[in-house]
C-alpha cells in the first residue's frame, strides 16, 4: 500500500494531516479574529451582528484616561518587577554557581519553589499578609508580586548558563591577567548576556499579562488586566475588544520583530 | 552466474542544484562485503540511503535479488542498517532492542527469545539481554546494533560508517570482528567509509566514489597497486605523482619521459600525449636490487617517526615538487641527508585520468 | 561573600513568599467571627470544608473539569505538534509553530472574554445559526462547564502543543530510520518507538496543565456561570464577599493539598520512566 501512496503528489498524501492542523489552527484563531473583527464594530453593541469598519472604539480606548493610566502602569511594574527579578536572580546564581555554599541544593530548591505553587495562592499569601502587617494596596505591592513570580525564573534561566563550561572561560581570563570587576564586566556579563535578556523577556511577558496577584494586592493604581476586568465585570463592552485587539497586535509586533532582526541575525 | 545482490541501474541523485549522484550504473554480487569508499560529500552516504529506501533516486532503479524495489519503503525492503550512532532504543532492553525486527515480522515470542539468545552469543553479548542501552559501552552498542540488524535475515545489510565513534585499537578490533561475521553468515555487506585502511582491511571489493561518480573498482590489491585514476592514486594511501610525455606505446606496454628519466611500463596511451606515473612511497628504495632502476638522488626535507618506517618528504633532483618516500625503521634520516632512490618499473602505475 | 550575594533574593523570596504561605496556614486554623479575627487554634474551617456541600462540590467540579481539559488538550495537541514536527519542512517549522502559540499574546483576560462573543447568546455561532434557519432564538453556548472546558482547552491545545513539539524535536531522527528499517510502517513506528520515548515529556506538560488549570479563577468566572462553581471561585468568594481570610486560606491550604498529591504521583511515575 505504501508503494502506491508514495507515487501520489505530496498534498494528497498528507490530505489528514493537512485538514487536522487546519481545523486546530482555525479553532485557535477563532476568538481572536472575532475579537479583532468586533474590534472595529460600527454600532453601539460590541456583539454581532457586524456593521461597517469603524475606528471609533480604538479611539474611545485611547481617550479613556483609565485606560491609558492602566496601560501606563502595566509598563511600568513590568518594567520594575523584571529588573529586580533579573538583578536578584543573577546575584543569586553567580553566588551559587561560582562560590562554594553549604546546602547549596536546598537553597535552589528554595528559590525555584515559587514555580510550583498557583499564583492564585501566592496573590492571596500576600493579600493576608500585607492585611495584617498594615501595608497599603499599590503598584508596590504589585512590584513586589510579579518579583516573586518571576525571580524563580530568572534565577533558573541565568543559573543553567553558568555551567563548568562558562567558569573555564572566566578562569582563562583571569589567567590573562584580569582582575574580578574586569572578568565580571568584560566577560561573565556579555556572556550571559542571551540569558539575561531572555530571561527580562519572559519576565516582562508575565507580568505585562499578570491578572490575579495585580488584582489581589492593587488599590486605585491598577494594570491593564485589571482595568480590563472590571470594564468587563460592568458588561461586554466595546472598548474591551478595542483593547485587547490593541494588545494582540502590540505584543504580536513586538515578537516579529524579535523574530525576524534578533533570531535571523544569528543565522547570517 | 547468479543474480547479483544488488544493482544499481543509472541512479541520479538531485537535491536541488546540487547533484549528489551522477548516473551511477553498479553491481554488488551474493555475499561480498563492499566497501563503499570516498571523502565526505563523495555520494557514497546517498548511495546508501537509496540502497536502505530513505532517499527516492531522481533517476534510475534498484534491484534487490533481481527484484525492483526502487518506490519500496525502507520497512519493506530486504535490507537492514546498522547507523553511524547506533540509533538503539533506550526505552527497550538489549532483548528488546534485538528483537525488534522479529516482532515487526509477527515472529511468536519463543523463537524471537530463542534466535535473539543466538544472536547476542554471536557478537559475544550473550548475558546482557535484560540490561538496558545506557549501560554498555560504544563497541559493545555497535555489536548490538549489528546483532539486531543481522537476527532479521536480511538480503543485505548497510552499514553507515559504523566504526567512526570507537578509538583506533578498538576499531581495528572490531574490523576483523565484522569481517568474520560477514564470512560466517554469508550476508551481502554494504559498508560505507571515508577511511581508505578500513576499506582495504574489510573489503572483498572497493568502489571509490568521487563527486557522485564512480572512481574505481576493484579489489583492495587492485585498487590500491594499481589505481585507474589520479583520484584514486592520491585518495588509496600516499602517492607521488609525476608528469610524463608518451614516447611510443605498443602491445601494452607504454615508453615515457619523465623529468627523472625515461622508464617502459606497463599500460595504455597514445604516443605523443600526456600521462602521470605514479610511485608509491615504499616503492622508492634505497638499494639497487633486481629490476630497479635509479631515479636520481634525494634530498630529505623533513622526516618523521611512523614506527614501522620513516616517512619522509623529499626533493628529489629534477623535480619541482617534493616527494614522499618511505625509508627503514634502523635508518634515521636527518634533514639534508642524501639518499640515492630506486625503483622497479613494474611499481610504476600509468595513469591517464 | 557569597552570602551577600545571595542574601537578597533569600531575603525577598522568604519575607515575600514563604512567610505569606506560613501566615496563611496559621490563618487556616483560625477564624473570623463577627468583624474580629479569633486567633485560636481550630480545625472548623476544615471541618466546614467537607460538611458544606458547595464547598467540598467546587473541589470536585474543579478536579473533574481539569482532568477533562487537561485529556482533551493533550489528546488535541499531540497532534498538531506531531505534524509540525515530523510534515512540516524544517524551514517552517519556527513559523508554523509561531503562527500556532500567536493567541498568547492576547491577555489572558481578554481571550477568555472573547470565546464570549463566540458562544454567548448574541455571539457568532448564534447569529449564525438563526441566519441559517436552524434555530428561531438566539443560542447560548456560554456560562457553563462546557464554555469553561472550550476556554480552558483554547489555551492549553497552544502550550500543549508548544512542549510537545520541543520533545519531538530533540528525538535523533535516526530512531525513525532504525525503526522504518527493521520494518515498522509509520504506524507501529509511532507506537513502539515515539510514543514511548515522548511518554515522560508529556506528563510533564500534563502536569504543567493541570496545575495551572486548577489553580485559575479567570476562565471560569468569565465563562462557566453561576450555577457551578469551581475552588478558586469559591475561594475568591470568601475573601471578596465575606472577608473570611482564614476560610479562604483553609480553601487554599486544600488546593496545595491535591496539587501536592498530583505532583508526588507523577513525580514517581517519572522517576519508574527513568530509562
Amino acid at each position: 500500500m505504501s508503494d502506491v501512496r508514495r507515487k501520489l503528489p505530496i498534498v494528497l498524501r498528507n490530505l489528514p494531516a493537512i485538514v487536522y492542523a487546519g481545523l486546530i489552527y482555525g479553532f485557535i484563531f477563532l476568538p481572536v479574529a472575532v475579537l479583532m473583527l468586533f474590534s472595529l464594530q460600527g454600532s453601539r453593541l460590541p456583539v454581532p451582528p457586524f456593521n461597517g469598519p469603524s475606528l471609533k472604539w480604538y479611539v474611545a480606548v485611547f481617550s479613556d484616561a483609565r485606560v491609558m493610566d492602566a496601560m501606563v502602569n502595566s509598563v511600568i511594574v513590568a518594567l520594575v518587577s523584571s529588573l529586580v527579578s533579573v538583578g536578584l536572580g543573577f546575584l543569586a546564581a553567580y553566588a551559587l554557581a561560582r562560590h562554594r555554599v553549604p546546602a547549596a541544593r536546598f537553597i535552589q530548591g528554595f528559590l525555584t519553589a515559587p514555580l510550583t505553587v498557583s499564583y492564585l495562592i501566592i496573590a492571596m499569601g500576600l493579600l493576608i499578609t500585607f492585611n495584617a502587617v498594615g501595608v497599603p494596596k499599590s503598584l508596590a505591592t504589585i512590584v513586589i508580586g510579579h518579583v516573586v513570580i518571576n525571580l524563580p525564573l530568572c534565577f533558573a534561566i541565568i543559573y543553567s548558563q553558568m555551567g563548568a563550561h562558562q567558569a573555564n572561560i572566566e578562569r582563562a581570563a583571569r589567567d590573562l591577567g584580569a582582575r574580578e570587576w574586569q572578568v565580571l564586566a568584560l566577560v561573565t556579563v556579555p556572556m550571559l548576556w542571551p540569558a539575561l535578556f531572555a530571561s527580562f523577556f519572559l519576565a516582562v511577558t508575565f507580568s505585562w499579562d499578570e491578572f490575579i496577584i495585580a488584582f489581589m494586592v492593587s488599590r486605585f493604581d491598577v494594570t491593564l488586566p485589571v482595568e480590563i476586568w472590571s470594564m468587563l465585570r460592568s458588561g461586554l463592552n466595546p472598548k474591551t475588544n478595542a483593547v485587547g485587539s490593541f494588545v494582540f497586535i502590540i505584543s504580536v509586533i513586538t515578537v516579529l520583530i524579535l523574530e525576524f532582526v534578533v533570531f535571523r541575525r544569528k543565522r547570517t | 552466474m547468479s543474480i547479483p545482490a544488488v544493482e544499481f541501474r543509472g541512479i541520479t541523485m538531485r537535491f536541488g542544484a546540487t547533484t549528489a549522484v551522477r548516473g551511477i550504473d553498479l553491481a554488488i554480487d551474493q555475499g561480498a562485503f563492499v566497501v563503499l569508499l570516498g571523502p565526505s560529500g563523495g555520494g557514497k552516504t546517498t548511495l546508501l540511503n537509496i540502497l536502505g529506501g530513505f532517499l527516492e533516486p531522481t533517476e534510475g532503479r534498484v534491484l534487490i535479488d533481481g527484484a525492483d524495489v526502487t518506490d519500496v519503503p525502507p520497512a519493506k525492503r530486504p535490507t537492514t542498517t546498522v547507523f553511524q550512532d547506533y540509533a538503539l532504543f533506550p526505552h527497550m532492553t538489549i532483548a528488546g532492542n534485538v528483537s525488534f525486527g522479529l516482532r515487526m515480522r509477527g515472529v511468536a515470542k519463543a523463537e524471537r527469545d530463542a534466535r535473539v539468545a543466538r544472536a547476542l552469543e554471536m557478537v559475544g553479548l550473550g548475558d546482557t539481554a535484560l540490561r538496558r542501552i545506557h549501560e554498555l559501552s560504544g563497541g559493545q552498542r555497535q555489536r548490538i546494533a549489528l546483532a539486531r540488524a543481522l537476527i532479521v535475515e536480511p538480503s543485505v545489510l548497510l552499514l553507515d560508517e559504523p566504526l567512526g565513534a570507537l578509538d583506533l585499537k578498538l576499531r581495528q578490533q572490531m574490523q576483523e570482528e565484522l569481517k568474520a561475521i560477514q564470512k560466517r553468515v554469508g550476508t551481502t555487506f554494504v559498508h560505507v567509509t571515508h577511511d581508505q585502511e578500513e576499506a582495504m582491511a574489510v573489503a572483498d571489493t572497493v568502489v571509490i566514489l568521487n563527486d557522485g561518480a564512480i572512481e574505481d573498482i576493484g579489489t583492495p590489491e587492485r585498487v590500491y597497486l594499481r589505481p585507474a585514476t589520479r583520484f584514486t592514486a592520491n585518495f588509496m594511501g600516499a602517492n607521488n605523482l609525476i608528469e610524463a610525455r608518451v614516447c611510443a606505446a605498443a602491445a601494452g606496454r607504454v615508453t615515457v619521459e619523465t623529468p627523472i628519466g625515461t622508464f617502459d611500463v606497463e599500460g595504455d596511451a597514445q604516443a605523443g600525449g600526456r600521462a602521470t606515473l605514479a610511485i608509491r612511497p615504499e616503492h622508492l628504495h634505497t638499494e639497487a636490487a633486481g629490476a630497479r632502476v635509479a631515479v636520481g638522488s634525494a634530498r630529505v626535507i623533513e622526516a618523521g617517526f611512523f614506527g614501522t618506517h620513516h616517512q619522509c618528504v623529499a626533493g628529489l633532483d629534477g623535480l619541482d615538487a617534493p616527494i614522499k618516500v618511505r625509508l627503514p625503521q634502523k635508518l634515521i634520516p636527518r634533514p639534508d641527508d642524501a639518499f640515492a632512490l630506486y625503483v622497479d618499473p613494474a611499481d610504476m602505475v600509468l595513469l591517464t585520468r | 561573600m557569597a552570602w551577600g550575594l545571595l542574601l537578597p533574593a533569600l531575603i525577598w523570596t522568604v519575607a515575600f513568599f514563604a512567610m505569606p504561605l506560613v501566615i496563611m496556614a496559621l490563618y487556616s486554623v483560625w477564624q473570623r467571627v463577627g468583624m474580629k479575627l479569633v486567633t485560636d487554634f481550630t480545625l472548623a474551617n476544615y471541618g466546614a470544608f467537607f460538611a458544606k456541600s458547595y464547598l467540598l462540590d467546587s473541589l470536585i467540579n474543579s478536579i473533574e473539569v481539569t482532568l477533562i481539559v487537561t485529556v482533551i488538550s493533550v489528546l488535541l495537541a499531540y497532534p498538531l505538534a506531531y505534524i509540525l514536527a515530523e510534515k512540516v519542512p524544517r524551514r517552517w517549522q519556527r513559523m508554523a509553530l509561531l503562527l500556532a502559540i500567536l493567541p498568547f499574546w492576547t491577555s489572558y483576560v481578554v481571550r477568555s472574554y472573547s470565546w464570549l462573543l463566540v458562544l454567548s447568546e448574541g455571539g457568532i455561532i448564534s447569529n449564525f445559526l438563526l441566519d441559517v434557519g436552524l434555530t428561531d432564538e438566539p443560542v447560548s453556548f456560554a456560562y457553563n462547564r462546557g464554555a469553561t472546558v472550550v476556554g480552558f482547552v483554547h489555551f492549553f491545545v497552544m502550550l500543549l502543543t508548544l512542549t510537545i513539539y520541543a520533545n519531538l524535536v530533540q528525538l535523533p531522527a535516526s530512531y525513525r530510520k532504525a525503526a522504518a528499517d527493521l520494518g515498522a510502517g509509520p504506524v507501529r513506528c509511532f507506537v513502539y518507538v515515539i510514543l514511548p520515548l515522548t511518554l515522560p515529556g508529556i506528563m510533564v506538560g500534563a502536569f504543567l496543565t493541570f496545575v495551572l488549570c486548577i489553580g485559575d479563577y479567570i476562565t471560569p468566572q468569565i465563562l462557566g456561570g453561576n450555577r457551578e462553581l469551581l475552588l478558586p471561585q469559591t475561594i475568591m468568594l470568601q475573601i471578596a464577599r465575606r472577608s473570611d481570610f482564614p476560610m479562604a486560606s483553609a480553601l487554599a491550604m486544600m488546593l496545595m493539598v491535591v496539587v501536592s498529591l498530583v505532583y508526588l504521583a507523577c513525580a514517581r511515575w517519572l522517576k519508574l520512566e527513568r530509562v
